[in-house]
Formats: C-alpha cells, sequence, structure tokens
C-alpha cells in the first residue's frame, strides 16, 4: 500500500468572528443582516483541517490536497487571497449560498459530488477533511453525509491527530468527554475525518505558496459550478438573538481583599 | 403518527450515561404531548440487558437491543450498524438520542442511509400545533431557532445538560435482540485506547459547579516589567484543587504556545472555550485576565452566573457580558481568594 494520500479538504466561508450578526427574514428563509457585507473567513476548524492536510501531504511524498469550497462566488474569491497564502492546495469552488440555515444534507450532497467529480481521484488513497462543524451551521452534519454518500465508512470526529504509518494505516486522536482522546488505528484510506484544532499553529502567509495556489485559483472561480443548495422541508418558526443583556455591576476601586471575600462568598453560594 | 425511538448506548461499564437519562426525559414528554405518538426504546452495547432493566418503567411500549463484542467500541462503522439495524426494526420516525461523542459521530451519516434528517445540539423539543419542534443555536450560540421538518426518518441529537433527566425505577424489561449485519469492512478501524491526563491533572470537569477562565493576561508582562508565569500556574492549579472547578481558556492562550511564547503547561485546546472552543454547561464561571470579546464569549452561553476579573473597565464583560466586572489585578485577588479557601477548607 502506497502511503501516498489524495487529501481533500471541505471548508466554507463563515463572517468573521467579531463582526455583530443579527438574523433578517429573507425570501427564501433566515438569513443574516447585510449577509453580503459582511467580512467573510474561511470557516476557522475547516482552515485547521487545510493546515492538518498541507502538513501530511508534507510528510507523505506524492500526496496532493484538494479545497472544495462552497460560497458565494465573489466572496469564496476574497476569501482565497488570504487563504491562498497559508497552504499549496488546488481549489474547486462551487458557487451557492453559505448561509448556516441551508440545509446540512443538501450542501454535503453538493459537496460529495464535486468531490466523485475531481478527475484523477482515487479513491484508495482519498482521505476527506473538513472541520467537525462549521461556524455557521454549527451541525457536524456534513462531514458524515459526504462520507456516506462517497460510501466511506471509516469516519472520525473531532480529530485533534493523524499520524500515518509507512504501511498506509495512520492512528487518529478524537476528542470524547471529559477532557479525553480516544486512540484508533485504521487500516488506511478511504477515510473521512472531521477536525476539531488539530496541534498546528496557523501558518505565517507565504507569498510564494499564494502566487502558485492563484495560478489554479482563480481559474476554478472563474468556472465555478452554481449550485442550488437551500433547506427543503424545514420550516424555522423564529430565529432570534439572546435576549439576556445582563446589567453588569462594574467592581471598581475595591481591595484584592474585598473582593477576595466577595468572590469566596458567591463561590460557596 | 410518529415513532418516536429513544436511542441509548452503555458505557463501557454497561451503565447508561447521564446523557442517556436526560434524552429518555425528552423523549418520554414529548411522547405525552405528541397524540397518537409510540415510544419505542433502542440499546447499542456490549450487553444491554442491565441498562434496558435501568429504564424498565420508563413506558415504552417496546425495547429493541443491538448486543455484542462488536460494540464495546465506538466505532463508525459497526455502530453505524447498529443503529441502522435498530431504526430499521422500529421503522422509526423520530429518532431521539443523546449528543455524545459516540452518536454525534455516526448518527449524521445514518440519516442519510435513510435519506432522513439529523439535527444536532438540540435544547429543546416541543410540540409546535400536531408537529414536532426542536430549538437548536446558530452561528456558534449567537442565534436560536425554533424549526420543524417534514423528512423523516427525523434524528435529533439532544445537548447533554439541556433536559431533566427522567427518573423512575428500576424493573425487568423484555429486550427484544436485533441482529446486526457486520461485514469485514467494518472492521478496518480498531479502538487502541484512550489518552487522557492523569487524574490529579485532569482539569476539564464538566460535572463542576464553578468554569474557571483564564486568559493571555496571564502571561504578559506585569506592573514590573515581567512575566510571572510560574506564579500564574501555581496560583490556577491551587484554586483548581481548592474548588475543584473546571478550566477553560480563551483561544488566544492556548494558541500562544505556537508562536513560542510563554504559555501555563497544563492548558491544551480541550480547555478552549469560545468559537473553535468549547460551550459547556456550569451554574458559575469566572474569568480572569480575559478581555471577553464575542470569539470568547460565545463559548458562556450556558453559563448561568458569570464574573470577570480584568484590569480593563471597558473590556467585553463590562459590556453585559457579565453579572459583575471586579477591575483588578487578577494575581493579587487570585492569592487571596486562595487563602481565603484554604482557611475555609482548613
Amino acid at each position: 500500500m502506497s502511503s501516498a494520500f489524495q487529501i481533500v479538504v471541505c471548508g466554507s466561508l463563515v463572517p468573521d468572528p467579531l463582526q455583530t450578526l443579527e438574523p433578517v427574514t429573507g425570501p427564501t428563509g433566515p438569513a443574516l443582516k447585510n449577509e453580503m457585507m459582511l467580512p467573510a473567513v474561511l470557516d476557522p476548524w475547516a482552515s485547521h483541517a487545510l493546515y492538518e492536510a498541507a502538513n501530511l501531504a508534507k510528510k507523505a511524498p506524492g500526496s496532493k490536497v484538494w479545497l472544495v469550497s462552497l460560497g458565494p462566488k465573489a466572496k469564496l474569491q476574497q476569501v482565497m487571497m488570504t487563504v491562498a497564502q497559508k497552504a499549496p492546495f488546488e481549489l474547486v469552488a462551487l458557487d451557492g449560498p453559505a448561509s448556516g440555515f441551508t440545509d446540512a444534507f443538501e450542501t454535503a450532497a453538493a459537496l460529495a459530488d464535486a468531490i466523485s467529480a475531481i478527475p484523477g481521484l482515487d479513491k484508495s488513497k482519498l482521505l476527506v477533511f473538513g472541520g467537525w462543524e462549521s461556524a455557521s451551521r454549527g451541525a457536524g452534519v456534513t462531514m458524515q453525509v459526504i462520507g456516506e454518500r462517497l460510501g466511506i465508512v471509516d469516519q472520525f470526529q473531532g480529530v485533534d491527530e493523524l499520524t500515518p504509518n509507512p504501511d498506509g494505516s495512520f492512528q487518529v486522536l478524537e476528542r470524547i468527554e471529559g477532557g479525553r482522546h480516544q486512540i484508533s488505528r485504521c487500516a488506511g484510506a478511504p477515510a473521512v475525518l472531521g477536525w476539531a484544532t488539530g496541534n498546528l499553529p496557523e501558518p505565517k502567509n507565504n507569498p510564494q505558496v499564494g502566487m502558485v495556489n492563484m495560478r489554479t485559483v482563480m481559474p476554478a472561480l472563474q468556472k465555478a459550478k452554481p449550485v442550488k443548495v437551500g433547506a427543503e422541508g424545514v420550516t424555522y418558526a423564529s430565529v432570534t438573538l439572546p435576549k439576556q443583556q445582563r446589567e453588569t455591576r462594574l467592581v471598581k476601586d475595591a481591595s484584592p481583599d474585598d473582593i477576595a471575600r466577595e468572590i469566596v462568598e458567591w463561590i460557596r453560594q | 403518527m410518529e415513532t418516536i425511538f429513544c436511542l441509548l448506548h452503555t458505557d463501557t461499564d454497561g451503565s447508561l450515561p447521564k446523557a442517556a437519562l436526560e434524552t429518555l426525559g425528552a423523549a418520554k414528554s414529548l411522547n405525552a404531548a405528541l397524540a397518537g405518538s409510540t415510544l419505542v426504546v433502542g440499546l447499542v452495547g456490549v450487553d444491554v440487558q442491565s441498562a434496558a432493566n435501568r429504564v424498565a418503567s420508563c413506558g415504552a411500549k417496546k425495547f429493541v437491543g443491538a448486543a455484542g463484542a462488536d460494540f464495546a467500541q465506538a466505532r463508525y462503522a459497526t455502530d453505524a450498524a447498529a443503529a441502522e439495524a435498530l431504526c430499521r426494526s422500529v421503522l422509526a420516525t423520530v429518532v431521539i438520542a443523546p449528543a455524545t461523542s459516540r452518536w454525534s459521530r455516526v448518527l449524521p451519516g445514518v440519516a442519510q442511509r435513510f435519506n432522513g434528517r439529523a439535527d444536532t445540539h438540540v435544547t429543546g423539543l416541543a410540540v409546535s400545533g400536531s408537529a414536532v419542534a426542536i430549538n437548536r443555536w446558530y452561528y456558534r450560540q449567537r442565534m436560536e431557532a425554533q424549526m420543524s421538518r417534514t423528512q423523516r426518518p427525523w434524528f435529533l441529537l439532544v445537548d447533554p445538560g439541556s433536559q431533566p433527566a427522567w427518573q423512575g425505577e428500576a424493573g425487568v424489561a423484555a429486550v427484544e435482540a436485533v441482529a446486526v449485519n457486520l461485514p469485514e469492512a467494518c472492521q478496518r478501524t480498531t479502538v487502541t485506547g484512550l489518552r487522557e491526563p492523569a487524574a490529579d491533572a485532569q482539569t476539564i470537569r464538566p460535572d463542576a459547579n464553578l468554569l474557571f477562565v483564564t486568559g493571555a493576561g496571564w502571561t504578559k508582562k506585569q506592573a514590573d516589567g515581567q512575566t510571572h508565569v510560574p506564579e500564574a500556574e501555581k496560583l490556577i492549579r491551587d484554586f483548581l484543587n481548592l474548588t475543584r472547578a473546571s478550566l477553560g481558556s480563551s483561544k488566544s492562550l492556548v494558541d500562544l504556545g505556537g508562536e513560542g511564547q510563554a504559555v501555563l503547561a497544563f492548558l491544551t485546546h480541550l480547555n478552549q472555550i469560545g468559537q473553535t472552543g468549547s460551550t459547556p454547561r456550569h451554574p458559575k464561571g469566572l474569568s480572569t485576565c480575559c478581555h471577553g470579546e464575542e470569539p470568547h464569549t460565545v463559548g458562556w452561553r450556558f453559563i448561568s452566573e458569570r464574573r470577570a476579573i480584568s484590569l480593563d473597565p471597558n473590556c467585553g464583560w463590562a459590556r453585559g457580558k457579565a453579572d459583575v466586572l471586579y477591575v483588578a489585578d487578577a494575581f493579587a485577588v487570585m492569592k487571596r481568594v486562595n487563602e481565603l479557601l484554604a482557611q475555609k477548607a482548613g
């Protein structure tokens, strides 16, 4: 068994986490106020998946990384300007909504079809990466459905570490309850891995990587296939912001001793 | 007419996790509210009889089980096969399961096998008109939706801690065994063990009364122009030992390690709270040396009482995110807090 992998990372766009979000009712259901104006980033957990994919590809010679991304084409282009400088990949772009209110199953169907259509993809070497949840829908559903649609039954979620072995097998650490990891050994590709944060820092921007990536990113964006993704069968009765706004009591100019006494009393209540 | 199928798995010792009893409570309430519905309980594990006996009096019309050594491991292929077989055997239309790591890994994929749908992080179940409706959060707990679906079967993963646990007498349940077809391909993955900190080093305590969050300020230069990381570590460790609180951190503090800066040795990404971390449930939370910006505080959505210590009176906590903000030096305050706690413990 070869130790080279073909790694397909699924990652979409989400609003920059520092933005204030407000739900509104759009023509097709719930949406975000000024959604198209909000600055976007690559989904954080999917970003970790991309960095881990690039790192694995570097360690396993002959490997290749694709990034399959579904989002409005104009926003994808904007986000790729930054993402393309982080790690080498070939982009497969799908032009469609990246809203958290679209259905995970419809998104997964579009992504699985796009993966299946990648020319020359060898399923015996295929690792499908992504974030274990998005920062938009936050469901933790899409990756499993992609796996099922591709016929892959070795699946792992909340992954923090993948260690390849020379025979093509690999060890996986998945997050489980109580701050623990479950350790598994998988015989090899194909497999689906939904990543948590992993262990790698965010790579620094590398303009050289960016230039190489952009040769394929721009053509991929130009030929991005429009896909229809919605939420068929779903009725949203309401989408609301949490009502609880606390009346913060500001304690200034109190001594550490007084503050400590108050905190201890509160803890012991 | 809905068949509400409460799908549970056992722990390694054959017992039911707390989240299973919470889910059963939610399923039972839904069954009571939804006219004409039927409640069935399904169990997966090495041996499911004692778990079934534990919930024998829950009022389920039937108990079905997939049992055997193949289900000792939390492994996608075998768990999915078991869940699929059980759901088929009872013609489930609404499947309610606890959002444990084991079921969260598997059930969305099982829904796909039925051309059904799955919704996760469910925090509320109700009947709206004559239909099942759920509550769940979007955009990392920034907004809450109530929604319903027409597709069946509909798999619902209920967030642990969001529902009261079912309470009832144990008894003797008649469990109908369901055969599960496990081809060789199901054995390609083997669970080889668990990695966990030593008992005295485990700082993540989901059942703790208090969440104690450390921010990046603990490792920054203090008033004397120096960092005091060993002192910070001792203050935090002492506090955790005295209170048995669960330790969380902001992303910035965890990420400092990747940037080669000083970090608190016992913190990992598993401690991280917020946008790319966890959203734990504790009655109280105390934040220290953290600015309380939105990407972090979204992880505090389910912390009831919140207090913070920060040198910045204009930090995020002051803007309605904490009940009390102490504008003070956390080193000085926590040193005194530990002394007081130690006195009371002594």
